[in-house]
């Protein structure tokens, strides 16, 4: 694994991969938007509202896998320190928060028709609530310091931490009494769901999934490059302790 | 796609008001983000040059 955290093969390696996964992201998500909009059933319950599913469960999913992934390079950043681990860390979470909120916002405005309120402060709800906030705490601990480095062993613990409300969200619906559906693709026995809206479902959290690696990159790229730019502009300012 | 059946499509069986803000949500949010990243990513390449620009030695 320490074979990729070379900054400069990283960025090869980015930029070989970059264009592809751009233009597979915007395949998948022009498919997945088409059979979202135009090629799926109205569902027999919920009407035309079941098109929001394909926006709020891809981007619920994302909340969770983007979090497990910050969770995973926290720790391979505090037990093997692998340098690009803290980059990864850093840069992913500001993406994780968008995620979730589009899961928050989304979800509100579904429950609106279907629930009848924009928000219930039940066990699914409020846990993922938690989580943007967790989002919020990890973005805010990472760039509270002038050392970036300083701010990242406390910003990995937080995220370790804060991993225990992963497994909580993804039960919450089997744990508690709750107005949120149950899980129907993830589960015991395979998917409830119809193939005709499993599709867009699937095609929406695989494009969400390559948009997420094309950001991050985009955004590892960037922290990368900040951090080479703070050595130069110290070496400027410490002239005589850069000659010695 | 005739015009009755488009505007059909635009009433989302009278759940516009829902359906379209939540499309128009995730768009703003996730083309917003990628286009932020980029315009990150550009400045520190700017940046990075700027620095260079002046003293050569430190180019890397």
């Amino acid at each position: 694994m320490h074979r990729f955290a070379n900054p400069a093969r990283f960025q090869r390696i980015a930029n070989a991969v970059l264009p592809w996964l751009a233009a597979t992201t915007a395949a998948l998500l022009a498919l997945g938007i088409y059979f979202a909009l135009f090629d799926s059933p109205a569902d027999y319950q919920q009407g035309e509202t079941v098109r929001i599913m394909y926006v709020h469960v891809p981007a619920a999913w994302m909340a969770l896998f983007v979090y497990t992934c910050i969770a995973v390079a926290s720790a391979v950043a505090l037990i093997w320190r692998h340098p690009l681990a803290d980059v990864a860390a850093r840069a992913a979470s500001p993406i994780g928060a968008c995620f979730t909120f589009l899961a928050l916002a989304s979800g509100s405005l579904w429950g609106k028709p279907m629930w009848g309120a924009w928000w219930v402060w039940d066990a699914r709800l409020t846990s993922v609530l938690i989580l943007f906030f967790l989002y919020l705490g990890h973005m805010a601990l990472a760039r509270a310091f002038d050392d970036p480095t300083r701010g990242a062993r406390s910003a990995a613990i937080l995220a370790l931490a804060g991993f225990v409300n992963v497994p909580i969200i993804k039960f919450s619906v089997d744990w508690w009494n709750t107005l949120h559906q149950p899980a129907s693709i993830a589960r015991m026995g395979g998917p409830t769901i119809d193939p005709s809206m499993l599709l867009p479902l699937l095609l929406m959290a695989l494009g969400f999934t390559t948009l997420f690696g094309v950001i991050l990159l985009l955004r590892m790229k960037t922290e990368l490059l900040s951090a080479k730019l703070r050595a130069a502009q110290m070496a400027r300012l410490q002239p005589v302790a850069a000659v010695r | 796609m005739t015009t009755d059946s488009f505007q059909t499509f635009l009433d989302m069986g009278g759940y516009a008001g829902f359906v379209w803000p939540a499309y128009a949500l995730a768009a703003a949010i996730l083309v917003g983000l990628l286009f932020v990243s980029l315009r990150q990513l550009r400045k520190a390449e700017a940046d990075l040059e700027a620095l260079g620009a002046m003293r050569p030695k430190a180019r890397t």
